[in-house]
């Protein structure tokens, strides 16, 4: 599934009047590519995930999802986002299948279940299947928001800073559980992140916004290796992506306002 | 070992307030018609045993179907309040207003639109004293919902009455049940003001009054003893009901 965004502006109606965030914002994701966003805070990174989700539409432009234009959300979008927002009264698996209960109404609950057993074995999880989730921890939470976000099969995963409340080796574990997660199921992803090395690690592709209202300021690729591993990210190549980076964040700092 | 700690140490402190209410009756010489003591009230209980189980019954099922009605009213207008915004800022303030009203003031208004029918008058007080809390709960409940549960379901393509079903009631749960603790307590208060202020001769409001007009203390306080009694009871229904439905959010 390849995601085009063409000429999308967007703006929100706010008691100071009209709040545009994204201007003429053009960028495409190649199928089954994994494109990172980052950009100065506020700048409209959510907005984009709420459009491509087909939960708002946005004010000029489209959006395109192999080539079909979105006009309302799409059961074959996955999202997770930086709160777990997990239901505090089911258990881990059945919190999982809460997506097919709404898109796979014909599936037995054996069968739910053993989709979302299947991905809690890879997360590393399924020994917590009838744990609530208030006995898990916050890396924990935020694995079985992951299993949760996959169970449909979703085309396309949007994931909105799903990493960034947890302290950093578990933020590292998470991000290995991400790369498993990808290599073994078929899925376009587009990560939202402040966090460079993140991007840089996961994403293929990784997209640095301009301030509010945001449009596309710099592109890169970042296949610097067919398999990453966390050693690559002390690399002179990936420290100086990083730099880049960096710097192209704070240019963008400046343009805003 | 839990289950019985549960038990034991309300007990315990019960048995504790009531040896100090009776110290301080002994301890100032308190004749039984200014203030009865704990050992006044069997005696009092005693002679008039029939009509305590035959008032307390009346009381407690009217009591009871008065607060299922209001559990009923409570949640529907906290539904449409927590939904629509329009409504919501539509009925607050009435609704404030009207739950501002001294309801023993509306007992005789009542009482002479339905005269002489007089579980159903009662029901009414209880309905108007208790639903209060629970719609208030409930509407806060579902208009603080955050997006992104929302968003969940929302990006698959699910329709309002599936999130209302599979995420927003279930997440309200905890906030209902402790707003029916407190109209629990206060249904009591709403069936008592209709037995006492309005002469109909029924229920332990009645006793109570009689009890006033005969100068008879011990009697007054066995009555209230008795409703709190079935106050404590009707509660622990509630914390009952609530572990089984919202025991995911007590913390252990």
């Amino acid at each position: 599934m390849h995601i085009n965004i063409e000429k999308v502006s967007h703006q929100y109606e706010t008691k100071q009047g009209m709040l545009p965030v994204l201007k003429d914002l053009s960028l495409s994701i190649k199928r089954k590519g994994f494109t990172a966003i980052v950009g100065p805070s506020g700048c409209g990174k959510s907005t984009i995930t709420r459009l491509v989700s087909g939960l708002i539409k946005p004010t000029q432009g489209s959006i395109f999802i192999s080539n079909k234009k979105i006009i309302s959300p799409l059961s074959t979008v996955g999202m997770a986002f930086q709160n777990p927002v997990l239901l505090e009264w089911r258990n881990v698996i059945k919190n999982i299948i809460l997506p097919l209960e709404i898109v796979s109404k014909n599936m037995t609950y054996n069968q739910k279940r053993s989709n979302a057993l299947d991905l809690l074995k890879l997360v590393g999880l399924e020994e917590f299947e009838n744990n609530l989730p208030s006995e898990l921890s916050g890396g924990m939470k935020q694995r079985v928001s992951l299993c949760r976000s996959l169970v449909h099969n979703p085309e396309v995963l949007i994931l909105d800073e799903p990493f960034a409340a947890l302290d950093a080796f578990t933020k590292e574990d998470l991000w290995d559980v991400m790369h498993k997660l990808k290599k073994e199921r078929d899925f376009t992803c587009i990560l939202i992140t402040h966090d460079l090395r993140e991007a840089v690690y996961l994403a293929d592709q990784v997209i640095v916004l301009s301030g509010r209202p945001a449009s596309l300021q710099y592109d890169v690729k970042t296949n610097f290796n067919e398999e990453k591993k966390i050693s690559d990210l002390y690399s002179s190549e990936v420290s100086q992506l990083l730099a880049t980076l960096r710097n192209q964040i704070e240019i963008a700092q400046n343009n805003n306002d | 070992m839990i289950r019985i700690n549960n038990f034991i140490i309300p007990l315990f402190s019960l048995i504790i307030f009531c040896l100090l209410w009776e110290l301080l009756v002994w301890y100032n010489n308190w004749p039984n018609y200014k203030m009865a003591s704990p050992s006044d009230l069997w005696p009092a209980f005693w002679k008039f045993k029939h009509l305590f189980l035959i008032y307390g019954w009346e009381t407690f099922w009217r009591t009871v179907v008065g607060l299922i009605l209001s559990v009923l009213v409570g949640l529907s207008l906290g539904i449409l309040m927590g939904f629509s915004k329009t409504i919501r800022i539509g009925l607050y303030p009435i609704l404030v207003g009207f739950n501002a009203i001294p309801k023993a003031t509306v007992v005789p208004v009542i009482a002479l639109i339905f005269v002489g029918m007089h579980n159903m008058n009662t029901i009414i007080i209880v309905i108007l004293i208790s639903f209060f809390p629970i719609c208030v709960s409930i509407s806060i409940g579902l208009s603080t919902l955050e997006r992104e549960y929302e968003d969940i379901l929302l990006s698959l393509g699910a329709n309002k009455f599936e999130i209302f079903y599979k995420i927003a009631l279930p997440k309200t749960l905890p906030e209902f049940f402790g707003a029916l603790k407190v109209s629990t307590t206060l249904a009591f208060i709403g069936t008592n003001l209709m037995e006492i202020i309005e002469p109909h001769g029924k229920g332990l409001g009645h006793l109570f009054d009689s009890g006033k007009i005969s100068a008879d203390y011990p009697l007054m306080f066995a009555v209230l003893i008795t409703l709190a009694v079935m106050g404590i009871f009707l509660y622990y229904i509630v914390v009952y009901l609530e572990n089984i439905f919202a025991g995911w959010a007590i913390r252990k």
